[in-house]
C-alpha cells in the first residue's frame, strides 16, 4: 500500500460521485465540429497536395504570382484555419484524456493559445504572400 | 498526468507451482492472478497445472476444480455457469470475458486469469464494480413516464417499437465492456463507459418511456458520454456478442438531431 492515510478520505456515497456534479450540458458541439472539419480538410487537404505537385520546381515569382491569386489564398486560408481549429479540438481531447488534477486547466488553455497563435503565423504568412504578389505588380 | 507504470504495490510478483497430479496425460497450466487484503504483499500469479481430461470444458470449470481439489483460498464470483448472470466476468487469455462461456480449448498455451482490468480489487479475481453500478443507477434505468399505464393491462408497444430493443435488453451487465475501455481506464470517474451507455440507450430508445429530452440532458457532457473515442473494444470483447459502440453512437446521433 501507499503511504496510506491515518482515516478515510473519501465517505461520499457512489452514487453522489457517480451523479458529481451534473452533465456540463456541452460536448456535442466540439464533438460535431471535430467531425464537420474533418470532413471539411479532406478536400482541402486534397486541393493542397495537387497544387504543391504542380508547383514543383518553380521558382520564386511563380510560387508568388499562384498565391497572389484570389482563389489560391482563399483556399490557403480555409486550409489553415480549418487545420489549426480541427489541432485544437483534437489536442484538446489528449488533454482530457492523459491530464488531470490541477495541471489539466492550465494545459487546455496552452493548447488553445498554442494553435491560435500558429494558426494566425500562418494566416499572416498568406497576407504577406499575397502581399508580395501585388507589390510585384506594380 | 497519465501513468506509465503500475503502482510501486501493484507490480506482480511470482507465486505458488502446484503440480499436475501423479499420472495427468492432459496437462494444461492455468497462470491466476492471486491477491488478498489480509498482508502487505503485492499481488501474484500462481500456476495451477491441471489434467485436462479430469475437468470440464470451460475455464469456469478450471477454476471452480481448483477451488474444490487444489486450493480452496482461490477467490472469484461465479452463479449461474451459462452466461446469464455476468458474475465470472474476469480477464481470460488477455481478454475481458465471462469464464462459464470461454472454452479452454480456444486458448492456445497456458491460460492467463486477470480480474477485470483497471477496477479496484477485492480479492484475487474479484473486482470491486461499486463505481460501475452506481453510474448505473445514475442514469436512472428504469421506465419513467407521466401518462398512466392503461387500467386493465400492460403498457402496449408495436412490432416495431419492440425491435429498436433488440441488441440491448441482453445486456447482463458483466462489465466486460466497461473495464475493456481504455477511455474509461483514464477517466472513470466521470465517463460513465459503455456498459451504462448502452443501458442508457436501452431507455431512450424504449418508446414507452417519456422522458427521452431528460435522459439526453443528463448524457449532455464532455465526459460522461463525449469521452468515448470509438476505440470499440467494447464490442469486440462483449461475451454476449453486444455492439455497446453502436449505441453510443446512436446517443451521439440524436444529440445532433435535437439541435439541428
Amino acid at each position: 500500500m501507499n503511504a496510506s492515510p491515518s482515516h478515510i478520505e473519501v465517505m461520499r456515497s457512489q452514487l453522489g460521485r457517480a451523479r458529481g456534479l451534473g452533465a456540463g450540458g456541452s460536448g456535442v458541439g466540439h464533438w460535431w465540429a471535430e467531425r464537420v472539419s474533418a470532413a471539411t480538410l479532406l478536400p482541402l487537404s486534397t486541393w493542397f497536395i495537387v497544387q504543391m505537385f504542380r508547383l514543383g520546381g518553380a521558382d520564386h515569382a511563380e510560387v508568388v504570382k499562384w498565391g497572389g491569386k484570389p482563389v489560391n489564398a482563399t483556399m490557403l486560408a480555409a486550409l489553415i484555419i480549418t487545420t489549426f481549429y480541427h489541432a485544437q479540438m483534437g489536442l484538446q481531447v489528449i488533454v482530457d484524456d492523459y491530464v488531470h488534477g490541477k495541471a489539466h486547466l492550465p494545459a487546455r488553455i496552452l493548447v488553445k493559445i498554442g494553435t491560435s497563435l500558429i494558426g494566425l503565423l500562418g494566416v499572416f504568412a498568406i497576407i504577406k504572400l499575397v502581399a508580395a504578389g501585388n507589390s510585384q505588380k506594380s | 498526468m497519465v501513468e506509465l507504470r503500475l503502482p510501486r504495490n501493484s507490480e506482480i510478483g511470482k507465486g505458488k507451482t502446484f503440480p499436475a497430479p501423479a499420472g495427468a496425460k492432459n496437462v494444461r497450466t492455468f497462470k491466476v492472478y492471486r491477491w488478498t487484503p489480509d498482508d502487505d504483499k503485492n499481488p501474484v500469479v500462481d500456476s495451477y497445472e491441471l489434467d485436462l481430461d479430469t475437468i470440464g470444458p470451460m475455464v469456469l470449470d478450471a477454476i471452480i476444480h481448483i477451488k474444490n481439489e487444489v486450493d480452496p483460498t482461490l477467490t472469484f464470483r461465479r452463479s449461474c455457469r451459462e452466461g446469464i448472470c455476468g458474475s465470472c466476468a474476469m480477464n481470460i487469455d488477455g481478454e475481458n470475458t465471462l469464464a462459464c462461456l470461454k472454452p479452454i480449448k480456444d486458448i492456445k498455451g497456458d491460460v492467463r486469469i486477470y480480474p477485470l482490468p483497471h477496477m479496484p480489487i477485492v480479492k484475487d479475481l474479484v473486482s470491486n464494480l461499486d463505481g460501475a453500478y452506481a453510474q448505473l443507477r445514475s442514469i436512472e434505468p428504469w421506465m419513467k413516464s407521466d401518462s398512466a399505464p392503461p387500467p386493465d393491462g400492460e403498457r402496449k408497444q408495436s412490432i416495431e417499437e419492440r425491435e429498436k430493443l433488440d441488441g440491448m435488453w441482453e445486456c447482463i451487465l458483466c462489465f466486460c465492456c466497461t473495464t475493456s475501455c481504455p477511455s474509461y481506464w483514464w477517466n472513470g470517474d466521470r465517463y460513465l463507459g459503455p456498459a451504462v451507455l448502452l443501458a442508457a440507450y436501452r431507455w431512450i430508445a424504449d418508446s414507452r418511456d417519456e422522458h427521452t429530452g431528460d435522459r439526453l440532458d443528463a448524457l449532455e457532457d464532455t465526459f460522461k458520454l463525449y469521452a468515448c473515442r470509438t476505440i470499440m473494444n467494447c464490442t469486440q470483447t462483449c461475451p454476449k456478442g453486444l455492439n455497446p459502440a453502436k449505441a453510443i453512437g446512436r446517443i451521439k446521433e440524436l444529440q445532433i438531431e435535437r439541435k439541428l
